[in-house]
């Protein structure tokens, strides 16, 4: 049993798998941008409770388009998709986007805030009490990596890395059991983005959540994720463990570690 | 007699139409924008709303001005008084900018705040109040100043159909052929549109969020 968990799962199984244990359940689901061009294809994939998931594709494979189906920027062509047991369509849209954090590669703070409001913008509409909310954010700042006296600061006075750093810590605010990345480290530096990976890789507020990351770095992925979902043009190719994914023998998964080589080689003992 | 002699002679009446002119523009404005306002947000949200309400906004400005009062003159309560009439034609005057600013600002602010703010769990309310508007607020002021001084010239015409302001001297000063008149009229008016320039511009300068730009700027070159 344990032998046949370590494999690959077939449609079969992960359909087996659908029941409510799944913090989030793609039940065949298509997205269409219009008539004739389809972006994702028939995916069924669950996400288990706890696990981080990294969907690994290039760009176009459809990977995004996922995530923002999770938290209903998106809305399928056909098919479900249930979150912590719930079909999309019983959800309040804003109850769900409340419990689920989204960070983004552009970040899209918002400029008119400093990064204290930036940060206890959900408390705050949730209506927590101002002195939750302060304490919250200064935490936060703290489990991030920043110095809490930034918190009067606005975005534009901070670095790349920093302004990233803060949407993580927003993301985080209302302490979401669900997570969504999107390549949220990619516009980084290589060097502030590395110490990004690894800080989030040991962040405390991470412990429990479901997070769902995108990614088209198999460093990235190797090193953050669970289980790897690889995608291309809007299929699902492979689902995969990380043990597994660097001894598959599928040819898309081979291309990816052949286009990675000369980088993981050197650094899969740290991880 | 010069132009400084006559207005200090005539200081009353001067400060008189200068205020019905600062009335006239006032209202109009504040009513363009209590309209033009929602209607620009509106556009945001339905696209497929904008080629008629721009068309038309548009089409509006190219009637002169004259030629409209003409048209709304027959008009059952607006008609009636000189002043509601002009007030009603500097309105449709001022909606093209207030509705094109309004919608360009909201439309300039960066996708991946709006996309950020979506995801967090903002509903729509809270998104147009708390983040849509707040960063449009500098491109909407630029829409009221250029409304203003576009009426504060207009208005001058006002006087042709009775209703007061500043233009009262212009017309006078016309029939009698004197330009002193003329310009007692003429720079106070210029002198209103250049106040009102420099002030809605200095309003504007205050709220661009200067930081979205810039952040959004620097962003764009990281990635």
């Amino acid at each position: 049993m344990d032998a046949t968990l370590l494999r690959p799962l077939s449609v079969d199984r992960l359909l087996n798998r659908m029941d409510s244990s799944a913090a989030i359940a793609f039940d065949r689901v298509s997205y269409h941008a219009d008539r004739d061009h389809a972006i994702l294809h028939d995916l069924t994939l669950a996400v288990h409770q706890g696990e981080t998931l990294v969907l690994l594709g290039r760009s176009g494979s459809g990977k995004t388009t996922t995530l923002k189906l999770i938290n209903h920027l998106l809305r399928p062509t056909s098919g479900e998709i249930r979150v912590a047991g719930r079909a999309l369509s019983e959800w309040d849209v804003i109850r769900l986007r409340r419990m689920v954090g989204y960070v983004i590669q552009e970040v899209g703070l918002f400029p008119h805030f400093t990064i204290e409001k930036n940060i206890g913008l959900v408390p705050k509409i949730e209506n927590w009490p101002r002195d939750r909310i302060r304490q919250r954010v200064e935490e936060l700042l703290q489990m991030v990596g920043l110095d809490p006296q930034l918190a009067t600061r606005y975005p534009r006075e901070l670095s790349g890395g920093q302004r990233q750093r803060v949407g993580v810590a927003r993301a985080l605010a209302a302490d979401p059991p669900i997570l969504l990345l999107d390549e949220p480290f990619g516009a980084l530096d290589p060097l502030t983005r590395a110490q990004l990976q690894r800080e989030f890789l040991h962040l405390e507020a991470r412990r429990g959540k479901t997070v769902v990351f995108v990614t088209h770095d198999l460093n990235e992925a190797l090193l953050l994720g669970t289980r790897i979902a690889l995608l291309e043009a809007g299929r699902l190719v492979t689902l995969n463990t990380r043990e597994e994914f660097l001894r598959s023998s599928d040819p898309l998964v081979v291309a990816y570690r052949d286009a990675f080589r000369p980088d993981f080689s050197g650094e899969r003992g740290e991880t | 007699m010069n132009l400084w002699q006559f207005i200090l002679q005539n200081h009353a009446e001067v400060t008189q139409l200068t205020l019905e002119h600062i009335w006239l523009v006032g209202t109009s404005t504040l009513l363009a924008a209590a309209i033009g306002m929602p209607l620009g947000i509106l556009l945001t949200r339905w696209p497929s709303l904008r080629p008629p309400i721009l068309g038309s906004a548009n089409v509006i400005q190219t009637i002169p001005s004259l030629a409209l009062f003409g048209f709304l003159l027959p008009a059952p309560w607006i008609g009636a008084r000189a002043d509601r009439l002009v007030i009603l034609a500097l309105v449709l005057y001022a909606l093209l900018p207030l509705i094109r600013n309004t919608y360009a600002g909201i439309q300039s602010v960066d996708p991946s705040v709006i996309e950020a703010g979506r995801g967090m769990g903002l509903t729509d309310r809270q998104l147009l109040f708390q983040v849509e508007l707040p960063l449009a607020l500098g491109v909407i002021v630029a829409g009221i100043r250029v409304a203003t001084v576009l009426s504060i010239g207009l208005a001058t015409i006002a006087a042709a159909v009775g209703a007061g302001g500043l233009g009262e001297y212009i017309f006078r000063g016309l029939a009698m052929v004197n330009n002193t008149v003329i310009l007692a009229g003429a720079l106070p008016a210029a002198a209103l549109a250049l106040l009102a320039d420099l002030g809605f511009g200095w309003l504007e300068k205050r709220l661009s969020p200067q930081h979205a730009r810039r952040s959004s700027s620097a962003s764009a070159t990281s990635s």
